[in-house]
């Protein structure tokens, strides 16, 4: 789909941690990003909405969120508990 | 009429009439649909499969807003120990994100097998660790069950495929049972490390390449894994079509496993706790692509209306219709792709 050009990592996330199929996933993904469905392969519409929520994207400016700052962004956007960034608040005193 | 080019299952590439693909589609529907008891392809599938394998062009594509995911099995060493290009395993996962645009990515060890990994759980732990520190996109641990590393000179049980010869039958059930202990207390072990090292999922990969004690395992260990960490992913990943026998009769929630089809093995796993279920369609080199497309889209169209979890068909070298080579045509994978997603229904792959 992507990955992280578009919204295939997103997707994916709510497949492997909610067992959603395919469309259910897609349809979760366009509501919490406010896109249509159709528009999450879409890498002109996704990187500038990947830059305004700050959730990673390909040839990153400087000083936006990557890796392991990037997923605490897409935990909260997506409503998901991400197994790395629960690890990551532990270890570092934030929860 | 104009032939149309096509190939075999072992890739070599052919020209056939369109009575003769037509002739193939019909043949590899009917074989999937007497194996596995399940619906033939329709009339307008077999058409619209048609147009697919007929297109005059190379590279196809699926239909604008069907795009969909993709999953991996050992990920993480197709560009360093396949390719061979001298890269880390964690740096390979980086390329795979930021350069080839992939949706997710396992982490796995070249000897590709819990047991093996139990010794080194400690370092692989640590490469899982930076990983999950540089990636957005998620990663998973993978690995197969591979039942037959338990087995004597290497492992400590009795090695059944010396004792089913013999006529040994009950020896050889008893060794199997032996290893299915022993490999979900290794798997469990390893899915607790990597979940403390922050992985997004466990894929267990090729299931059933040791008959139904290996899918047993497999099974027995996801249970066990989502009990104690549900929010821990798991993918699995099957070795063949049917599951080989090799004990005959072991059961899971009543439910004998020698013997499923797809469609049977996709709610035995989701019942486990499987997240995304992965089924096999082998591909036969002897018959054609057309044969092999219509076959393995007949089998993943039934799975994917009987399974209650997201479907990722299995689509590589000699899987998946996909000819059986170790640089598999792109004008074929692209079709097999096509194909699976607009009329197997796939929700990933």
């Amino acid at each position: 789909m992507g990955g992280i050009r578009t919204a295939g990592d997103l997707v994916l996330r709510m497949q492997l941690a909610k067992s959603m199929k395919i469309e259910q996933a897609k349809q979760y993904v366009a509501d919490r990003l406010g896109v249509t469905s159709f528009e999450l392969s879409d890498c002109s519409v996704m990187r500038e909405i990947r830059q305004s929520l700050d959730i990673g994207y390909p040839m990153p400016d400087p000083g936006a969120a990557k890796g392991i700052e990037a997923k605490v962004n897409i935990a909260r956007v997506l409503g998901l508990k991400i197994n790395a960034v629960e690890q990551f608040k532990k270890k570092t005193g934030l929860k | 009429m104009d032939k149309i080019f096509t190939r075999m299952g072992d890739g070599s590439s052919i020209w056939i009439s369109p009575d003769e693909v037509r002739f193939e589609l019909n043949e590899g529907t009917l074989d999937a649909a007497d194996r596995a008891k399940i619906s033939p392809l329709g009339k307008e599938e077999l058409q619209h499969l048609y147009e697919i394998i007929a297109l005059p062009v190379n590279a196809v594509s699926i239909k604008r807003g069907q795009e969909t995911v993709t999953s991996s099995d050992s990920g993480a060493f197709k560009i360093n120990y396949q390719a061979n290009i001298s890269l880390d395993r964690a740096t390979a996962i980086m390329v795979h994100e930021k350069v080839l645009a992939a949706d997710s990515l396992d982490l796995g060890n070249i000897d590709y097998s819990y047991k093996s990994v139990k010794a080194i759980l400690h370092d692989e732990a640590k490469v899982m660790e930076n990983v999950q520190l540089c990636a957005i996109m998620p990663v998973l641990y993978g690995a197969m069950p591979n039942l037959g590393l338990y087995t004597r000179p290497d492992g400590p049980v009795e090695n059944w495929s010396e004792l089913l010869p013999l006529g040994k039958i009950k020896e050889a059930r008893a060794a199997q049972e032996e290893a299915v202990e022993l490999a979900v207390k290794d798997m469990v072990y390893i899915a607790a490390g990597m979940h403390a090292a922050g992985a997004d999922g466990i894929n267990f990969d090729t299931c059933g390449a040791s008959g139904d004690a290996d899918v047993l395992a497999a099974l027995m260990a996801i249970r066990e894994i989502k009990r104690k960490y549900p929010d821990l992913g798991v993918e699995m990943g099957m070795a063949g079509e049917f599951i080989l026998g090799m004990h005959g009769n072991l059961e899971l929630n009543n439910t004998r496993i020698a013997g499923l089809y797809p469609h049977h093995q996709a709610e035995l796993a989701a019942a486990a706790g499987v997240n995304i279920f992965g089924p096999v369609i082998n591909t036969n080199s002897n018959r054609s692509f057309p044969w092999n497309l219509a076959r393995t889209v007949t089998f993943i169209k039934a799975c994917c209306e009987a399974s209650p979890v997201p479907v990722h068909a299995n689509v590589g070298m000699g899987v998946g219709a996909t000819p059986m080579t170790p640089v598999p045509p792109v004008d074929a994978v692209t079709r097999a792709a096509k194909a699976l997603v607009e009329l197997g229904k796939a929700d990933g792959l």
